[in-house]
């Protein structure tokens, strides 16, 4: 328990390091997610129109 | 070489692709960031001047790398864009815009919470910051410019302007740290003569970039391919007015 308590501590430094972890963590997932919501919505909106157009050339959903 | 350009270039042909490598991308960035983590965070030593603080090496100095990596990479896709009238090189460049942006910032923020306990100051307005902040800002300009025309295509052609303009910030921001007086420590991997740096800080040090590399490609193909799509969606709807 003590070393535990010691490694988070990383050397009196915790309260540099370990937001420089969750902030770069919580920017990449962020973007992450962003830009799949992007492509889905993307995928979505054209799959109703082609949907709609008689020949249907729908792009399969991957 | 402009045939070639041609194959890949094909926006069908790239979706396939990109289906196909994108899930590799994601596992590589788990696999080989987790194993960057462990050794960053469990299993490197602490730094004989820095102590423990030196472990924000491991996410501040990869994202400082892509920062310039993918400014470098928009810039040749203008240039082939604008010489070539390349589709997918202009959707490549915008694609890549926020995700350099996202690395540009976290390299500054993560530079202040280094700055901060080493430096005794979260910013100073050297060289090395000061450039990198002019970098942030060639980001945020070049996507605000290229969605504030009616026309997409000119929108594309004056932010890729933008790019080629802002490229000389990139060897000023490399070389910063050289040329004038300074806090930032000069470069200690990608130097003449080898990397400077213990094989014990140089393999997490790697293996995040690696990982910060792949998760850039990752993201990328993504933003791509819903881009393509975006494209289509903008012809079926020009076709159902028309028609």
């Amino acid at each position: 328990m003590e070393s535990i308590i010691e490694y988070f501590a990383m050397g009196g430094y915790a309260g540099y390091v370990w937001p420089a972890y969750g902030v770069t963590a919580v920017i990449l997932v962020i973007m992450l997610v962003a830009s799949r919501r992007m492509l889905r919505a993307n995928q979505a909106i054209y799959e109703t129109l082609a949907g709609s157009e008689k020949d249907g050339t729908v792009e399969k959903k991957t | 070489m402009s045939m070639m350009l041609h194959r890949f270039a094909n926006p069908t042909r790239f979706l396939r692709i990109a289906t196909v490598v994108q899930p590799w991308m994601a596992g590589l960035t788990i696999v080989v960031g987790g194993a960057g983590l462990y050794l960053g965070l469990f299993n490197s030593p602490a730094d004989y001047q820095q102590g423990e603080s030196v472990r924000m090496m491991y996410v501040h100095v990869p994202a400082s790398w892509m920062a310039l990596f993918v400014y470098t990479g928009m810039a040749v896709s203008a240039a082939i864009g604008l010489i070539w009238k390349h589709p997918l090189a202009d959707l490549m460049a915008k694609s890549s815009a926020p995700i350099g942006a996202c690395f540009t910032f976290l390299a500054l923020f993560t530079g202040a919470l280094w700055g901060k306990p080493m430096w005794g100051a979260w910013w100073v307005w050297d060289a090395r910051l000061t450039s990198m902040l002019v970098l942030f800002f060639l980001y945020l300009g070049y996507m605000a410019l290229i969605n504030a025309f009616d026309d997409p295509s000119r929108g594309v052609r004056a932010s890729s302007i933008l790019l080629l303009v802002g490229v000389v910030n990139v060897p000023i921001i490399k070389f910063s740290v050289e040329w004038w007086n300074t806090l930032h420590q000069p470069a200690s991997v990608m130097k003449l003569g080898g990397p400077s740096i213990d094989a014990a800080m140089l393999w997490p040090l790697l293996l995040m970039a690696i990982a910060y590399t792949t998760y850039y490609i990752w993201v990328l193909l993504i933003r791509v391919r819903g881009e393509i799509i975006a494209n289509r969606v903008r012809v079926l709807r020009l076709k159902q007015v028309h028609s």
